[in-house]
């Protein structure tokens, strides 16, 4: 029998939206109250797949932070401190457990805010937060088991500042282990993804958590600024771009404030010639294809061991063009609409910076949407150590390829960039594995699968990709005073 | 006819060898009574880097040794410093310690390497995790070494104080740049060749001498140094070190305690100076037999 591989001519099969509710207007949420903005002023949030206005934010000032800092130092030295650890971890399992109950509705908001395939939100991103709740939630009464000999106690009032890849699920991973560990929160989601934060905002008003241990306010980078400036905050936690990580961290020199940094990536993805070849090519695609390749861990550059290279590039291409891009609400897509303009123009500046360099582009066949931020599946066949498609991340769904020959060679070029988050390996070989995974300057190392998250399973970076770990046990440590 | 003292050069430590500092400057070391008791150098911004150079190219062979080997090879400073016990208590009476003191802080200096010699092949155990996934997999997180590290020793505790700092970070699998005490480097230099025949490898410590004032801008934003640990209180020499830190997102640390203390030695200072990596592998469920015999 034979297949076209290119044309499936799937029918449609879109998520309903009709039982979901998004409000005409979200404010911020200090001290347990939606409250309006200072300056009164709004800026919109818009669906990514068609361009069309969502609904309007509260757009915070200095002010506005300065509210929340207060209500969350409030909550932290009246109620949340003083709280049974069992108690304040009750809250938290409650929170896990009403995600858990409305997912689909947040899912469905996750896509169309976000522009991510339905299958994503649905599958990982929503039950992956109430997951790290749930997990988290469990540590509240069994924290001195994590540190022998050790005093712990809370730090204080931690500022959050997260990025719009992932909007409700790294909200959850910062709330979570932050919570269980006895702090309050000021919390800034995205500028462009912050609906499923402000969702999460009135599950907290209505899971009864005492006002104030919660403050979630929503603005652009100048509101993340102020957070970070803020004398009264202990401790900053950020999630986003390298640049703004060091501007943070000059930023606090010479302050009390503690930070952990979790920043870009440009993760090595590799392939020797004795690996299930089909397995990796899905490997490749879920590396780097995985939510519009918006991750900081993306595999974005892919070394193939030279003998199999020619037999993997077509069979990856091949695969490439099976992606359906397209309506982030329909059950079949695969690739969904890129974020916002400013990512969709950056993307864009990087595929003509990689012609330019001399690099030869490979994209997946098919249409896209005529509205809506889209970008094909992509590849940069020929790059070298040097060019910036290589070095630099992207955050699209854009491969850069190169072949190497040896061990010691693939080595050498995974770990010479000055990102450190992730790397894969592709091999039936468990000593080579364990050689790869030992010698690979990254904080999370994927053997024969790529692109797996659990609130069990620390995640963080080496070198410019950040510092300090979330999830498992050695994510509580960044949120703890240990002496 | 009375015998003239052979006096001792104090020099640089890098790579395994003792040169002096390429700018040849140097700055005088006083006893408590101000005499001139020695010559350091004064180490230059070139210095440092040169011993980054040497840091980095001994990073892989030392972190590559087993914790096995590590463990011995910290054991093996104790010995020889056992056996040069006396010079030490001298050094340090040079430098306005009592006997009494001196003689305490170096029997407190060689318990310390013991201590670390035994964490060598044990804090991998104790902060390492199986992590339960709720997906096949199999999950693990190890520590590892985050690389060189750049050290500003103590100002008073010029050899317990020094070997507290690096011995954490060496059990740990990392190599360092050691600047050592101002007014008090001569342990320091005395405690390089201590490391020098004691089978550390050239390059794993390399300690210089020299002013913090004028080093430790270069010391903590240098693009090779993965880390920095500062050990005075001087807050805008802190300051300044955390600022540069951002330049290649380096960690650092401000390590103050009372290195006299036993509670000074401490496991949770080599964790202080490890990456978290985790490994991810799939489980195929084989024959999905439910694991029944």
């Amino acid at each position: 029998m034979k297949t076209k591989s290119t044309n499936w001519n799937l029918s449609p099969a879109p998520e309903s939206t009709e039982h979901i509710s998004i409000k005409e207007r979200y404010e911020l949420f200090i001290a347990g109250e939606f409250v309006k903005p200072t300056k009164r002023k709004y800026f919109e949030s818009i669906n990514p797949a068609t361009e069309e206005k969502l609904t309007e934010l509260a757009l915070a000032d200095k002010a506005d932070v300065i509210k929340a800092v207060k209500a969350a130092r409030n909550a932290y030295e009246t109620v949340w401190r003083k709280m049974a650890p069992n108690e304040r971890g009750k809250y938290i399992y409650r929170l896990a457990r009403m995600i858990q109950e409305r997912a689909r509705e947040f899912a469905i908001i996750e896509s169309l805010d976000g522009g991510k395939p339905i299958r994503e939100s649905r599958d990982i991103d929503i039950p992956l937060a109430a997951n790290h709740l749930f997990y988290h939630a469990g540590w509240v009464d069994k924290l001195s088991f994590a540190f022998p000999n050790k005093k712990i106690e809370p730090i204080g009032v931690v500022g959050q500042i997260i990025p719009w890849n992932f909007p409700l699920l790294m909200a959850a991973w910062k709330l979570a282990p932050a919570l269980a560990c006895g702090n309050t929160v000021v919390l800034k989601p995205a500028e462009t993804t912050s609906i499923t934060a402000m969702k999460l905002a009135e599950l907290i008003q209505e899971a009864g958590f005492p006002p104030g241990v919660v403050n979630i306010i929503t603005g652009d980078g100048t509101v993340g600024a102020e957070i970070v400036k803020h004398n009264d905050i202990d401790k900053i936690a950020f999630t986003g771009s390298t640049a703004v990580g060091k501007w943070i961290q000059k930023e606090i020199a010479g302050t009390q404030k503690k930070l952990t940094l979790e920043l870009g990536g440009k993760g090595a993805n590799i392939i020797f010639d004795d690996a299930p070849i089909d397995q990796a090519v899905e490997g490749i695609v879920n590396a780097i294809f995985f939510n519009q390749g918006h991750v900081c861990c993306a595999g974005s550059r892919l070394f193939v061991q030279e003998n199999i290279a020619d037999l993997l590039l077509k069979k990856l291409k091949k695969r490439m063009n099976t992606l359906i891009v397209g309506n982030p609400l329909d059950k079949n897509t695969d690739v969904g609409a890129i974020n916002s303009k400013a990512q969709f123009d950056k993307i864009n500046s990087y595929l003509k910076i990689g012609l330019k360099e001399g690099a030869e582009m490979y994209q997946a066949v098919g249409t896209l949407p005529k509205k809506g931020f889209y970008c094909k599946p992509t590849l940069f066949l020929n790059t070298a150590q040097s060019h910036r498609i290589v070095q630099e991340e992207i955050f699209g769904p854009v491969l850069a390829i190169q072949t190497f020959r040896t061990i010691e060679e693939v080595i050498e070029k995974a770990n010479n960039i000055p990102y450190g988050l992730s790397a894969g390996v592709w091999t039936d070989k468990g000593s080579k594995i364990f050689n790869m995974t030992q010698r690979l300057r990254a904080g999370v190392v994927w053997a024969n699968t790529f692109n797996k998250f659990d609130p069990a399973s620390p995640f963080g970076g080496y070198k410019e990709s950040g510092f300090g770990r979330e999830g498992g046990i050695q994510g509580l440590a960044p949120y703890l005073k240990i002496s | 006819m009375e015998r003239i003292d052979v006096l001792k050069t104090y020099k640089l430590f890098i790579g395994g060898q003792f040169p002096r500092t390429e700018s040849g400057r140097y700055y005088k070391v006083f006893n408590s009574k101000d005499e001139t008791i020695a010559n350091a150098c004064l180490a230059s911004r070139k210095d440092f880097k040169d011993a980054v150079v040497s840091a980095r190219k001994a990073f892989e062979t030392w972190q590559g040794k087993t914790a096995f080997n590590r463990s011995q090879i910290i054991y093996r400073i104790a010995e020889i410093l056992e056996g040069r016990k006396d010079q030490f208590i001298s050094e340090l009476m040079q430098q306005a310690t009592s006997r009494r003191q001196a003689q305490l802080e170096v029997n407190a200096a060689i318990d310390r390497c013991i201590y670390y010699a035994g964490w060598c092949d044990k804090y991998q155990q104790i902060f390492s995790s199986v992590n339960p996934v709720s997906t096949p997999h199999f999950n693990f997180s190890v520590p590892e070494p985050m690389g060189v590290v750049s050290i500003i020793a103590p100002e008073d505790s010029a050899l317990l104080g020094l070997l507290s700092i690096i011995l954490p970070c060496i059990a740990g699998g990392n190599t360092c740049v050691v600047l050592s005490s101002y007014q008090k480097p001569l342990c320091a230099i005395s405690l390089a060749e201590v490391f020098a025949t004691s089978d550390v490898p050239g390059g794993v410590v390399n300690i210089l001498t020299g002013s913090s004032s004028e080093l430790h801008s270069h010391m903590s934003s240098h693009m090779d140094v993965n880390a920095v640990v500062y050990c005075r209180e001087n807050f805008e020499e802190l300051r300044n070190i955390q600022a540069n830190s951002a330049t290649n997102v380096k960690r650092n640390f401000h390590w103050h305690r009372k290195w006299s203390k036993q509670e000074a030695a401490d496991p949770y200072l080599i964790l202080d100076l490890q990456e978290t990596k985790t490994t991810w592998h799939p489980i195929e469920n084989i024959g999905a037999s439910g694991g029944k015999y």
